[in-house]
């Protein structure tokens, strides 16, 4: 026993956006170790930077059963699974989160509800509890009503303080995480200050990332450079009192140099099953061309993990054309994200244009750009709802979406 | 970090913390709220000791005796609890 053989590989994650999270875990790593299971699109909240897919509303009437749920659970698990989020949408929109819960503990994982917290009640709490849920992740927008209110679109943020409060009562492990943008990104302080005197044990600081309704919304969210190297200096100051808070800061990846390594590398160690059950490498994945992928309904896990095509297609990094096929930093990134590569170029194995030697990292700069404009950054931002998802999928909004190479 | 490991010390695993054998992966893990460690060797083997009852004394005795071949334990074993305290894995009971 020495010390180089206590080696640990850290692996980190968030999972309310698609992310890069300064993960470090081996790029030969082929267990899912993440299970994220979105279990309905369905949701009370209209978030404007929702990462949900603008067409969800395809997905509403579909969902999986409780028992098609288990079955996935089960055989996540004997491939490696670990980590569960059950998340949506709002899960709590479903009646049986108790009995996934139950088998969630039952086959060893740690469990981890996300919630807007709308739904949480003391019964379904202590059901949760009882059963064997691990944490529970609550959503934040704001330390003010207005703000919460005008993002969420809907009237929650005293349910909010409440729901922080239960949480705590029952002896759960308090995780905020709160999406940052522009209406927010100012109030730093103040919502770290809250998130303190709510006991918070964690807190995910994740700046807005730009895919499904926040995409379409991005000149309405995105905010400067300014902005965002005060709200930095702003985490790392609060960091620095000695807080026995665990700050995640979720990089704004539109203002890095480089991309993020999106998902920790594709197919490598998280899975997505969809309310409909779809078994996905990313939460966006759906918007790629020419894919055909798995669903728990037709196809086995193991088979969807490790040799559907889906899963394989950019595992590693043979896909590559250049720039990253000759960059000397392609191991640290992967070449960013497939989702975003294709939404804004039209090809799925170009370069992340996030990144500076991308021949297209101009549309990145003009998004930039665009965002700064009050003219287009006065347009209405469109809320995420069944309403606003109906319009997308018949084509009503064609214009919001025109400049991307599928719906986002 | 400035941890002090004494022999009379009792620790436990962190509030919120789980940790467990992992078939899949052939070793022992943490698991806590968005995240896990995966630990090799040793360290699982250091960790599963820890109940928040024995002493960082019994443990080292305990280890010294299941592993007679192995050298130089002790440090490693104190370099184990100083690792996992200042990840906030461990807690001081």
């Amino acid at each position: 026993m020495t010390q180089a053989s206590l080696g640990e590989s850290v692996v980190q994650k968030t999972v309310h956006a698609a992310v890069n999270n300064g993960v470090a875990a081996s790029a030969t790593q082929t267990q899912p170790l993440w299970l994220l299971a979105e279990v309905t699109y369905r949701c009370p909240l209209h978030c404007a930077f929702c990462y949900n897919p603008t067409d969800y509303d395809k997905h509403t009437q579909n969902e999986l059963t409780t028992e098609q749920w288990i079955q996935t659970l089960r055989d996540a698990r004997k491939l490696g699974a670990i980590q569960l989020g059950i998340s949506g949408g709002e899960p709590l929109l479903r009646d049986d989160i108790e009995d996934i819960v139950v088998e969630a503990k039952k086959l060893g994982y740690y469990s981890n509800l996300i919630t807007s917290g709308v739904g949480l009640t003391e019964k379904r709490i202590q059901a949760f509890k009882d059963g064997g849920l691990d944490h529970i992740q609550l959503s934040m927008h704001d330390i003010t009503e207005e703000i919460n209110n005008f993002i969420t679109n809907t009237k929650t943020f005293e349910l909010k303080k409440k729901v922080a409060a239960m949480i705590k009562s029952h002896g759960y492990p308090m995780v905020l995480n709160v999406v940052i943008h522009r209406y927010n990104i100012d109030h730093m302080k103040e919502i770290l200050e809250m998130a303190e005197a709510l006991g918070a044990d964690y807190i995910e600081l994740a700046n807005n990332q730009y895919y499904g309704w926040s995409l379409v919304n991005r000149s309405q969210l995105m905010p400067t450079r300014e902005q965002l190297e005060r709200a930095e200096a702003v985490t790392n100051e609060f960091r620095a009192t000695g807080t026995k808070m665990k700050i995640f800061y979720v990089v704004p990846d539109y203002f890095n140099d480089r991309p993020k390594k999106c998902m920790n590398g594709w197919g490598e160690v998280f899975m997505i099953v969809t309310a409909n059950g779809d078994v996905l490498p990313c939460h966006s994945a759906r918007v790629l061309p020419n894919m055909k992928f798995p669903n728990v309904k037709d196809n086995d896990l193991g088979w969807s993990w490790k040799d559907s095509p889906a899963f394989n297609k950019y595992r590693g990094d043979s896909w590559m054309k250049e720039p990253c096929r000759s960059c000397d930093e392609k191991e640290k990134d992967l070449g960013g994200c497939r989702c975003q590569s294709f939404l804004l170029t039209g090809d799925a194995e170009a370069a992340d244009p996030v990144c500076s030697k991308s021949p297209h990292h101009h549309l990145i700069e003009k998004a930039i750009e665009d965002a700064k404009n009050p003219v287009i950054a006065a347009q209405p931002i469109l809320f995420r709802n069944d309403k606003n998802s109906k319009k997308i999928i018949s084509g009503e909004l064609k214009e919001l979406t025109d400049a991307f190479h599928a719906l986002p | 970090m400035d941890i002090q490991i004494q022999d009379a010390d009792v620790y436990a695993l962190a509030h919120h913390h789980r940790f467990q054998w992992e078939e899949a992966q052939n070793s022992y893990v943490i698991l806590f709220p968005e995240g896990m460690v995966k630990l090799h060797g040793g360290a699982g083997e250091v960790l599963k000791r820890v109940d928040g009852k024995a002493t960082v004394g019994e443990i080292v005795a305990d280890l010294k005796a299941t592993f007679p071949d192995a050298e130089d334990i002790e440090k490693d074993i104190i370099g184990m609890f100083e690792l996992a305290t200042g990840k906030g894995w461990l807690r001081k009971v």
